[in-house]
C-alpha cells in the first residue's frame, strides 16, 4: 500500500467515514449495558442505521462556525458595556423582560445542555449522538452568553443578581424548573420530543419572537445581538427535532401511539409557560411588537397547522389541547398579567398596570369581550392605586400539581370561572389548573406526586419560615428593591435620573 | 442617537451577580469564566426521580464516591467558558488546516515507505475508535457530573475527543487517496487483531463505570496519560526515522492539546485530592488499577511499533512519567 493522487469524495461520503465510522459493535461489554436507556420507553428500533443527519458538521467546522459568530457576538456585547448601551432601551421597565429570561430562561437553556449531553451519551446511533452533543455546546453557548449579555444590566438594575439560585426556589420559576426537570428525568426518546421536537420546533418561534423582537423594538443592542447569533443554533436545533421525530415513528407503527401521548403532554406543558410570554408581549414591552393573540395564529396555528398536516401521514394528530389554547388566547396574557400584579411584594421583578394608550391599544387586539371582562378591573385597581392602596394578595395560592402555576386560569368556555380540576390518587386529592394537566397527572401520577410544590413546602416550614419576609430571605428578593410596582422602585428612581441628564445635555 | 449620560447618575449599583460576589467575599467585577462557570448547575429542590435512576436526585452528588465540600472548587486554569473555547480551537484548527494543505502540496505522503503506512495504519488510526471512547466518556461526566465547573470543561472534552477522532480519520482518509480501505483496516485491527484487544476491552470497560470521578480519573489522566506520550511522543518519534515525519507534522494538535487540557485535568485531581483522606485514598486506588491497566494494554502495541527492546524501554519511560506526574498530584 502506498499512497496516491487523492480521489474526489463528496462532502457526504467525506460526512459518513468520519463519523459514522466510529462505532463499532462491543464484544467486552454489553451494548444493553453501554446503553442501558435505550429501550425501557417502549420506542422500537428497526435500524439504527435509518437516522440520517441533519446536518453533515464535523467537529473542525462546528469549532470555526461558533468561534465566528462568538467574535462577533462578545465585540457587540463589550462595546456596549464600554458606551452603556442600557441607557438607550425604551424605558426602564423594559428591563423587567431581561429578569424573567435570566431567572426562567437561561437556567433552562442549562438544563437543555446537560439534557443533550445525556442524549449524546445513551443513544445508540453515532449519527444522532454527535447532533445530540453539538446541541449541548449549543445550549451551554446559550446559557453562557445570556449570562454575559444581562452582566451589564445587572450591574445596574436590580432583580438580575440571583437568577440561578433563584430558578432552585422561588414560586413561579417553578414553573420552569419542573418543565425541565420533567423532560430531563424521563427516558431519552421523550426527551428528544419534548425538548427537541415540543419545545424547539413547535414553540420556539413563541419564545423567540417575543424576546428577542421585543429586545429590537426596544433598543435593547445587547440582546438582540444574542437572539440573532442563536438563530442559526435554533435552526440545526429544529431540525434535529424533526428528523428525530420522523425517524422515530418511520421505524415502527407501534410508536406513534407513544410519541402521540408525549405530543399531547409536551405541548400543554410547554404553553403552560408561554403564559408568562403572553404577558410579557402584551404588557411589559414598552414598545410592543404584536399581540400575544396574533403570535399565536401565526407560530402555532398556521406554522403548527402545517406541521401537523405534515405528519398525518404517520397518525399523528395535532395535540389534544389546542383548542383549549386557542379558547384562552384573548385572555391568556391578561390573567397572567392581574395575578402578577396582585403578587408584587412576591416577585422578584416590576409589574404595573397598563396605560390608557395601551389599554386602547390591548382592547383593539382583543375586542369587545376583552374589554368587559377586563377594562372595569383595570379601573378598579387604577382606583386604588390613586388612593394611594395599591392591591396585594396576601394569601398563598393554590398551584396546579403539574404545570404548577397558580389556580388563575378560567374555564376553556367560560371566563369568568376559575377552572378547578381535581383527582384522587392513594388516598390523597390533587389539584389541576386545566383538563391537559389534568390528564398529564393521570398518565404518570407517581411521577407528578413528587413535585416539589412552593406553596406546599412554604406551609411545611421548608422556604425559610412562615412570614413573607422570611420567605423573601430564603429566595433572595430584596425586599423594596426587587419586589413591588415599578413605580416607585429603585430602578424607577434610577431611569429617571439618567433622562433627567439627558434633558439636561439635550438643552 | 447616543446622548452621553453624566458619569455621576451611572452609577453602579453591584460590579457582580450576588452568588459571585459571596463567593468572592466582595463586590469585585467577575470574569467571563467566572460567570458562566460558578454556581450555575441548579442545586436544590428538584422536582421528580429520574426514570433511570430512582436512587438519585437528578443532580446529585452522591453519584461520586469523592466528596467536596465545594465542587466549584474544581477549576479549569484554561478558564474557559464557550466562546474562548471554541475561539481557541478554532485557531488551532487553522494550523491544522495548513499542516494538511502543505503535506498535499508537497507530496509528503506518497514519500512514505509503503511498510511503514502500514505500520501507521496498524498503530494510529484505530485510535479514532479510542477517541470515540474518549467522547462519551467525557459526554457522561458532562451529563452526570456534579458541578459546572467540572462538566463544561469536560463538555468541552467531549467535543474535542470527536475532533480529534475526525483528524486521525481525515489522515487515515489521506493515507488512502481518499479511500476508505486504510480506516477499515484500522477498524478490522481495533475489532480483531489481538495486539489491540487489551485496549478495546479497557474502553469497553470504561463505558460501563458508575462514577463520574473515577470515569474521569480512568479517562484522562491514567488512559491518556499513556496513550499520548506512546503514541504521539515515542511512535511518533520512530515515524520521523522512518521517513513518516508528515505524520507527526499532521499529529501536532494532539500534543499541544494534550499539553494543554493536561493543566486541566491536573487541577481537578489535585484539588480533589487535597480536599480529603478519603478522596485522596479513592483516587490512588482508582489510579493504580486503570494506569496498570493502560500500560498492560499498550505493551504489546509499543512492541509491536518500536521492537520488542525498545518497545518495553518505551512504556517503562512513559509509565515513569506518569507516575511522576500523579505523585504531584497526591495520589501515587
Ligand atoms: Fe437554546
Ligand atoms: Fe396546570
Amino acid at each position: 500500500m502506498s499512497v496516491t493522487a487523492p480521489k474526489k469524495l463528496s462532502l457526504k461520503e467525506r460526512y459518513r467515514i468520519l463519523t459514522r465510522g466510529l462505532d463499532w459493535t462491543p464484544t467486552y461489554q454489553e451494548p444493553a449495558k453501554i446503553f442501558p436507556h435505550a429501550e425501557f420507553e417502549g420506542i422500537k428500533i428497526r435500524d439504527w442505521d435509518g437516522f440520517v443527519d441533519p446536518f453533515r458538521l464535523t467537529m473542525d467546522s462546528y469549532w470555526k462556525y461558533q468561534a465566528e459568530k462568538e467574535r462577533k457576538l462578545y465585540a457587540v456585547l463589550d462595546s456596549f458595556q464600554q458606551n452603556n448601551g442600557q441607557t438607550a432601551i425604551t424605558d426602564g421597565r423594559y428591563v423587567n423582560v431581561l429578569k424573567i429570561f435570566l431567572t426562567a430562561i437561561t437556567p433552562g437553556e442549562y438544563q437543555a445542555h446537560r439534557g443533550f449531553a445525556m442524549l449524546g451519551r445513551q443513544v445508540p446511533n453515532v449519527g444522532l449522538r454527535i447532533a445530540a452533543q453539538m446541541q449541548s455546546l449549543d445550549e451551554l453557548r446559550h446559557a453562557q452568553t445570556q449570562i454575559h449579555s444581562c452582566s451589564h444590566y445587572n450591574k445596574y438594575f436590580d432583580g438580575l443578581h440571583s437568577f440561578s439560585y433563584q430558578h432552585d426556589r422561588v414560586w413561579y420559576l417553578s414553573v420552569v424548573k419542573s418543565f425541565f426537570d420533567d423532560a430531563r428525568t424521563s427516558g431519552p426518546f421523550e426527551f428528544l420530543i419534548a425538548i427537541g421536537f415540543s419545545f424547539e420546533y413547535v414553540l420556539t418561534n413563541l419564545l423567540f419572537v417575543p424576546f428577542m423582537s421585543g429586545a429590537a423594538y426596544n433598543g435593547d443592542l445587547s440582546t438582540v445581538t444574542f437572539g440573532f447569533s442563536a438563530q442559526s443554533d435554533e435552526s440545526r436545533h429544529m431540525t434535529l427535532g424533526l428528523e428525530a421525530i420522523k425517524f422515530i415513528l418511520e421505524q415502527h407503527e407501534d410508536n406513534a401511539a407513544i410519541v402521540q401521548k408525549w405530543i399531547d403532554k409536551w405541548f400543554w406543558r410547554g404553553y403552560r409557560i408561554l403564559a408568562i410570554l403572553a404577558m410579557m408581549m402584551d404588557y411589559m414591552l414598552p414598545k410592543r411588537i404584536m399581540p400575544w393573540k396574533d403570535a399565536w395564529d401565526i407560530y402555532f396555528n398556521e406554522a403548527g397547522g402545517a406541521l401537523f398536516g405534515d405528519l398525518a401521514r404517520y397518525g399523528i394528530k395535532m395535540p389534544n389541547t389546542a383548542e383549549v389554547a386557542n379558547k384562552e388566547a384573548f385572555r391568556l396574557s391578561t390573567e397572567t398579567m392581574l395575578t402578577f400584579y396582585q403578587m408584587g411584594h412576591a416577585s422578584g421583578f416590576h409589574s404595573w398596570l397598563p396605560s390608557e394608550d395601551e389599554l386602547k391599544w390591548l382592547a383593539e387586539a382583543y375586542g369587545p369581550e376583552w374589554e368587559r371582562l377586563y377594562l372595569p378591573r383595570f379601573k378598579y385597581f387604577r382606583e386604588l392605586e390613586a388612593k394611594g392602596e395599591h392591591y396585594y394578595n396576601p394569601s398563598l395560592p393554590q398551584l396546579c400539581q403539574v404545570c404548577q402555576i397558580p389556580m388563575f386560569f378560567t374555564e376553556p368556555d367560560d371566563p369568568t370561572k376559575i377552572c378547578f380540576r381535581d383527582t384522587v390518587y392513594n388516598g390523597d386529592r390533587y389539584h389541576f389548573c386545566s383538563d391537559g394537566c389534568q390528564h398529564i397527572f393521570e398518565g404518570e401520577p407517581e411521577k407528578y406526586v413528587q413535585a416539589w410544590l412552593p406553596v406546599h413546602q412554604v406551609m411545611q416550614g421548608n422556604c425559610g419560615g412562615a412570614t413573607i419576609d422570611e420567605i423573601r430571605k430564603y429566595w433572595r428578593v430584596e425586599d423594596g428593591e426587587d419586589n413591588y410596582d415599578y413605580v416607585g422602585s429603585p430602578d424607577e428612581t434610577m431611569w429617571k435620573s439618567w433622562q433627567a441628564d439627558r434633558l439636561k445635555v439635550g438643552s | 442617537m447616543h446622548i452621553d449620560i453624566k458619569a455621576a447618575s451611572l452609577q453602579q449599583k453591584r460590579q457582580a451577580y450576588k452568588h459571585l460576589a459571596k463567593r468572592f467575599g466582595e463586590d469585585r467585577p467577575a470574569s467571563r469564566y467566572e460567570e458562566g462557570t460558578l454556581d450555575l448547575a441548579p442545586e436544590a429542590n428538584f422536582h421528580y426521580r429520574p426514570l433511570w435512576d430512582a436512587d438519585h436526585e437528578l443532580y446529585d452528588k452522591t453519584r461520586s464516591k469523592i466528596t467536596m465540600k465545594d465542587w466549584y472548587a474544581l477549576r479549569d486554569p484554561r478558564q474557559f467558558y464557550y466562546a474562548n473555547y471554541n475561539i481557541t480551537r478554532a485557531g488551532q484548527i487553522e494550523s491544522v488546516e495548513h499542516n494538511f494543505d502543505m503535506v498535499e502540496k508537497r507530496g509528503m505522503l506518497t514519500a512514505i515507505p509503503a511498510e511503514w503506512v502500514e505500520r501507521i495504519t496498524f498503530y494510529l488510526l484505530p485510535l479514532r475508535h479510542y477517541e470515540w471512547g474518549a467522547n462519551m466518556n467525557n459526554c457522561q461526566i458532562t451529563a452526570l457530573g456534579h458541578g459546572t465547573a467540572l462538566t463544561a470543561p469536560t463538555c468541552f472534552a467531549m467535543g474535542d475527543r470527536l475532533g480529534i477522532a475526525q483528524l486521525i480519520g481525515r489522515i487515515g482518509l489521506a493515507l488512502a487517496s481518499n479511500n476508505e480501505t486504510a480506516l477499515n483496516a484500522a477498524k478490522d485491527a481495533w475489532v480483531n487483531h489481538p495486539d489491540w484487544q487489551g485496549v478495546r476491552k479497557m474502553v469497553e470497560d470504561s463505558l460501563v463505570l458508575e462514577d463520574p470521578m473515577e470515569l474521569f480519573l480512568a479517562q484522562n489522566l491514567a488512559l491518556d496519560g499513556i496513550v499520548y506520550p506512546l503514541v504521539y511522543g515515542a511512535f511518533s518519534r520512530e515515524s520521523d526515522r522512518r521517513g513518516g515525519a508528515a505524520i507527526s507534522f499532521l499529529c501536532s494538535f494532539m500534543n499541544e492539546w494534550y499539553e494543554e487540557t493536561g493543566k486541566w485535568v491536573d487541577a481537578v485531581i489535585k484539588v480533589a485530592a487535597a480536599e480529603n483522606d478519603e478522596n485522596k485514598a479513592l483516587l490512588k486506588s482508582w489510579f493504580a488499577i486503570w494506569e496498570a491497566r493502560a500500560v498492560a494494554a499498550f505493551k504489546p502495541l509499543s512492541v509491536a511499533v518500536l521492537g520488542a527492546e525498545a518497545g518495553a524501554q518505551a512504556i517503562a519511560d512513559v509509565e515513569a512519567t506518569l507516575k511522576a506526574r500523579a505523585a504531584k498530584l497526591g495520589i501515587a
